[in-house]
């Protein structure tokens, strides 16, 4: 499957990439991506998405669990599918079936 | 292994880059050079010449109170260095204590003094990321330019058993004259090592680099095949394999570094003995740096002099002061500055606007005329105590 087909397919699985951590940072009010000597801080909807990524969730459900939690943002989906594109050419998710 | 400062706090679309513009920023990176005792005679170390001075290291309850506060204070990174940072026998607990705190843990090691039990361990205790470093592709010459007759041997082992037990692995190769034409060789024991990045790192000249410069400085030419080999590989591997970070020499530059991002912008270097810094080679400028053993981290970083000492740009002279390039680069690095002019306040001689910049002019000459086979002027020193006051006895001369 192309990258793009993966993004649309609502049972992928996106996951950090294992060179990765992601972390709340407290004095930041961000999520951070840790890694070798660096570290990437995600802007507030890019955090949200990444925090539901966990290598068990579907898109889908990552998806659903995100418009249940801001009910008036309206549809996510495209944003979502957006965002991961980003995150799987920076390589900080993989994307599996 | 000790010759990288390297950090990146990278901006990318869905992420904000930290760390910059006039307000102090926080201590994002804390270095921690636990030991200056190392198995290895590096001659490109940025370690003090003085390595019988401050034999004095802080206790593993000092060294903790001291993760923690960094922590509180924003502090992300963790980096364990030296010195050879294995030498500590209480590492692990460290590492244990530093993960518990939220930090993302790294061990910047020779390998040499590891094992896979020690690897296991450290894995247990959190240990995020390993950075091993090497002299070079072959054992010979690893061996000769380590010091150490067991060193490549050992570092293989290593780096095989990092990445076999899960670890992110770089590898750090510091390049010069003696290694820079292997660098297609070093590559490819990169790949077949499977490190996921590959610091390429011409050497910097501070410490015992300085006064080895002319033995290590390679030839612009060199520079320019180096760079094309490793732009090849990047083409051939394709976001495959390694990622390979080539790291610039700034003596070939016509504009300095923006070193450090900014003086006490986002790093901070604890030395063995406590010493806070602003960068792991400030040691060697005339100011007073304060010790974690009399002040808390948060008096250190935001109000003691020598933290304060070049923040903003009020201390700048010309041609910094006036320069509209002030803010991308800080007029450079304070530490080359006092090293070639004399003066911490100067510009950094790398630019070629300094008054001084002939002196890195006059390098490069010379990596020229020894590099077609002329004698250079002070002996290569390997890093040792036994070489210490001949050492200092050269930077003596020089001033």
């Amino acid at each position: 499957m192309t990258v793009s087909e993966l993004l649309q397919s609502p049972a992928t699985v996106p996951a950090v990439n294992t060179i990765y951590r992601l972390q709340w940072e407290e004095s930041q009010q961000a999520y951070v991506l840790l890694y070798p000597e660096g570290m990437v801080q995600l802007n507030g909807s890019a955090g949200e998405i990444m925090n539901m990524v966990d290598g068990q969730r579907t898109l889908a459900d990552i998806v659903q669990l995100l418009q249940q939690k801001f009910p008036d943002a309206g549809d996510l989906s495209g944003d979502i599918a957006e965002f991961l594109e980003v995150a799987h050419e920076q390589h900080w998710i993989t994307l599996n079936q | 292994m000790s010759n990288t400062g390297s950090l990146s706090t990278s901006s990318t679309e869905g992420g904000n880059s930290t760390g910059s513009g006039n307000d102090v920023g926080r201590p994002l990176w804390l270095l921690a050079e636990l030991t200056y005792k190392c198995p290895l005679q590096c001659s490109y170390c940025s370690n003090p010449l003085d390595l019988k001075g401050s034999g004095k290291e802080l206790t593993t309850d000092q060294w903790l109170s001291v993760f923690e506060q960094g922590r509180k204070m924003g502090a992300a990174q963790l980096g364990f260095s030296g010195g050879e940072p294995l030498v500590r026998r209480d590492l692990e607990v460290l590492i244990r204590e530093a993960r518990n705190m939220g930090y993302y843990t790294n061990l910047i090691t020779s390998g040499l003094g590891m094992d896979d039990r020690r690897v296991s361990d450290f894995r247990d205790a959190g240990l995020d990321h390993i950075q091993v470093s090497f002299q070079a592709s072959t054992e010979e010459l690893n061996n000769r330019l380590a010091g150490s007759q067991k060193a490549f041997a050992q570092k293989l082992a290593m780096a095989r058993e990092v990445k076999a037990q899960g670890y992110p692995m770089v590898l750090n190769f510091v390049i010069h004259r003696d290694n820079i034409e292997q660098i297609d060789k070093i590559i490819e024991l990169s790949i077949e090592l499977q490190a996921d990045f590959v610091e390429l790192a011409i050497a910097q000249y501070y410490g015992w680099a300085f006064i080895n410069r002319e033995h290590l400085l390679p030839t612009k030419e060199q520079l320019i095949r180096a760079e094309a080999t490793t732009n090849r590989y990047r083409e051939q591997l394709n976001g495959e394999g390694p990622k390979l970070i080539f790291v610039t020499p700034d003596y070939y530059e016509e504009r300095p570094k923006a070193c450090m991002n900014g003086w006490g912008n986002i790093f901070l270097t604890i030395a063995p003995d406590g010493t806070a810094l602003p960068c792991h080679s400030a040691r060697e400028l005339p100011l007073e740096f304060p010790n974690v053993l009399d002040s808390s981290l948060e008096e250190i970083w935001y109000r003691s002099t020598g933290f304060n000492h070049f923040r903003g740009y009020e201390w700048m002279k010309e041609p910094c002061r006036s320069c509209d390039e002030k803010k991308k680069d800080f007029g450079g690095c304070r530490c080359q500055a006092f090293k070639l002019t004399g003066d911490a306040a100067n510009a950094d001689p790398v630019c070629s606007k300094s008054e001084h910049h002939g002196k890195i002019l006059a390098a490069r000459d010379d990596a020229e005329k020894i590099a077609a086979g002329g004698d250079g002027q002070t002996p290569l020193l390997a890093r040792n105590t036994h070489n210490q006051q001949q050492a200092l006895d050269i930077i003596a001369s020089v001033k």
